[in-house]
């Protein structure tokens, strides 16, 4: 076969924010990456910054003031809304990736109902759920003195 | 990646469903307290991370434990998380072997690190409270 | 062509020659369109009124064959059963070749990549004995319910529209996609296989399933109702299953040819065939 010129058209990672008439779990992907990309950085600073609460009260005392700051107040509660998605979404994720939420395989008749239809009501409600999450978390970061 | 992911992803779920409830209680004890009156885990009042209340939670073995169950999981399910990212994004094989050894390494050190100040932390509050 | 309701849509096609083009463009046609109009004919006004050398792939033109999957207003779609007058938006008609595919001219794409991996997941039927295999001795027998488990996944024809919507192989080009593994799954599942245990050899690894997230993108454009979302995530379920030791697929014998009791022969009333028309067929 003679070598043809071809010329490359993949996507890249700009297929995962957009670009067409996508529908809503394809954003739920790219949000349960960017969420998840978001917790881990946080996490692993968590880890460090927490531990020093084993050189006893005041290093832990002169930790939590630092990031006791305005700024790291609506930096933490930012991770607590990608923690209230990444949860509810992932719940989501678990039980349609068992095959729990999927539906069993059906004949293709026309209009064709999919999985995305199965799992669509519970997905409505998860996000209801990570919504009101994340109001009450709010109410609590910027409303209530601690 | 290597012909075991069916294991890893397994795992990976496993580990997000025990994020979900471990992290769930960080969450409720840390940041929803106060709309949700739970502050049986923060006795002296004010703040949850005030030290008097981190050392009563340092002193139960309860927390203790579920620390290092938390943090375990949460680095498996974060760290495979990122490789599959990073590996979706297509890169060579040697820079695969590269990535998989930094957060084999990273989650090593941190997951070390963490189950230290735990049991560090829980001597620490002991020792304060008896004194 | 000028019917009542007839309007005229701009089709803007992307276009690339290789032996001209460094990169592709976009290139506008005015068409009329009367209602009923799909995209494919369109295509063909243009190639037949305006530009000769614009190249797609065809063939039934009736949403059969799989070939004129290109993507349509942002969605990969057949350009057979796609009505303009639904998708044009404004009077503009975006048209491209699938994407995550390489583009060999105009609306036409590589598919190479999506047969290499479909044909290396063992899309069919594996039986220990190689002779059976080759020559069964008689239908196999299978139940109507074990046929529903993958009758869906046997409707693909294999147009990649599920490949060109996936956003994991958007990036990944090691990923095997969404056709490739609900067809791995059909036989999977199929009652009449025996070679769970190599299949799952393969699905553990880099070809697995394990790179799907679920975007669903896959299944909201299938053309056929085929749903390899559904495919792939039932495949999870089965594999993680099994590694929990609480699959059925590990002990499952592969049916065995009908018994003879259940032979039934032709049914009363049914007329004979009429004498063929081709010398030597039958």
């Amino acid at each position: 076969m003679p070598e043809v010129k071809r010329y490359p058209n993949r996507l890249g990672i700009k297929g995962w924010f957009g670009g067409g008439r996508w529908g809503v779990e394809r954003y739920l992907y790219t949000l349960h990456r960017l969420t998840g990309l978001g917790l881990l950085t946080y996490f692993l600073m968590h880890i460090v910054v927490t531990s020093r609460r084993a050189l006893g009260a005041e290093s832990w005392t002169a930790a939590m003031a630092t990031v006791g700051a305005p700024i790291f107040k609506v930096g933490e509660y930012l991770v607590f809304v990608a923690f209230a998605f990444h949860a509810f979404n992932g719940l989501r994720l678990v039980l349609v990736e068992l095959g729990v939420l999927t539906g069993r395989p059906e004949e293709p008749v026309y209009p064709y109902e999919s999985s995305l239809d199965v799992q669509r009501p519970f997905m409505v409600v998860m996000m209801i759920a990570a919504a009101v999450v994340m109001l009450l978390g709010g109410y609590e970061f910027f409303f209530m003195a601690h | 990646m290597s012909m075991r992911d069916t294991p890893l992803w397994t795992w990976h779920v496993i580990a997000g469903l025990i994020i979900l409830v471990l992290l769930g209680l960080h969450m409720g004890i840390m940041h929803l307290s106060g709309v949700l009156h739970f502050d049986a885990m923060s006795p002296a009042g004010d703040s949850p991370v005030d030290w008097a209340n981190v050392a009563y939670r340092a002193k139960m073995i309860f927390f203790t434990l579920s620390y290092i169950v938390l943090l375990g999981a949460g680095l498996f399910h974060g760290l495979y998380g990122l490789k599959n990212i990073l590996f979706e994004l297509g890169p060579p094989a040697g820079l695969r072997s590269a990535i998989s050894a930094l957060l084999l390494l990273l989650g090593v050190g941190l997951f070390a690190l963490g189950t230290w100040a735990a049991f560090t932390a829980r001597t620490v509050a002991l020792a304060a409270s008896s004194m | 062509m000028a019917n009542e309701g007839t309007t005229n849509v701009i089709f803007r096609v992307r276009r690339y020659d290789p032996d001209r083009d460094a990169a592709p463009y976009y290139q506008d046609f005015t068409v009329p369109v009367p209602p009923g109009m799909v995209v494919l004919e369109g295509l063909w006004y243009i190639k037949e009124h305006m530009d000769a050398t614009l190249s797609w792939r065809v063939s039934c033109r009736m949403g059969v064959c799989g070939s004129c999957g290109m993507l349509i207003n942002g969605s990969p779609t057949l350009a057979c059963n796609t009505q303009i007058h639904d998708v044009a938006r404004d009077g503009l008609l975006m048209v491209a070749p699938l994407p995550n595919f390489d583009i060999i001219r105009d609306l036409v794409p590589d598919l190479g990549p999506l047969f290499d991996r479909h044909s290396h997941l063992m899309p069919f039927i594996v039986r220990e004995d190689h002779d059976e295999m080759q020559e069964p001795s008689d239908q196999y027998w299978q139940s109507a319910d074990d046929l529903l488990e993958y009758l869906q996944f046997t409707y693909c024809i294999k147009c990649g529209c599920c490949m060109a919507a996936c956003p994991t192989f958007a990036t990944d080009p090691t990923y095997s996609g969404p056709q490739p593994l609900a067809q791995a799954y059909r036989y999977m599942i199929d009652s009449r296989d025996g070679a769970f245990e190599e299949r799952k050899a393969i699905l553990a690894g880099e070809a697995g399933p394990w790179r799907c997230h679920y975007a669903g993108e896959c299944s909201a454009v299938c053309p056929k109702g085929v749903d390899p979302a559904r495919a792939i995530q039932l495949m999870k379920r089965e594999l993680v299953l099994d590694y929990l030791r609480l699959g059925k697929l590990r002990r499952r014998k592969p049916a065995g040819v009908l018994p003879p009791e259940k032979k039934r022969g032709r049914r009363e009333g049914i007329p004979e065939h009429p004498p063929f028309t081709v010398e030597g067929a039958g």
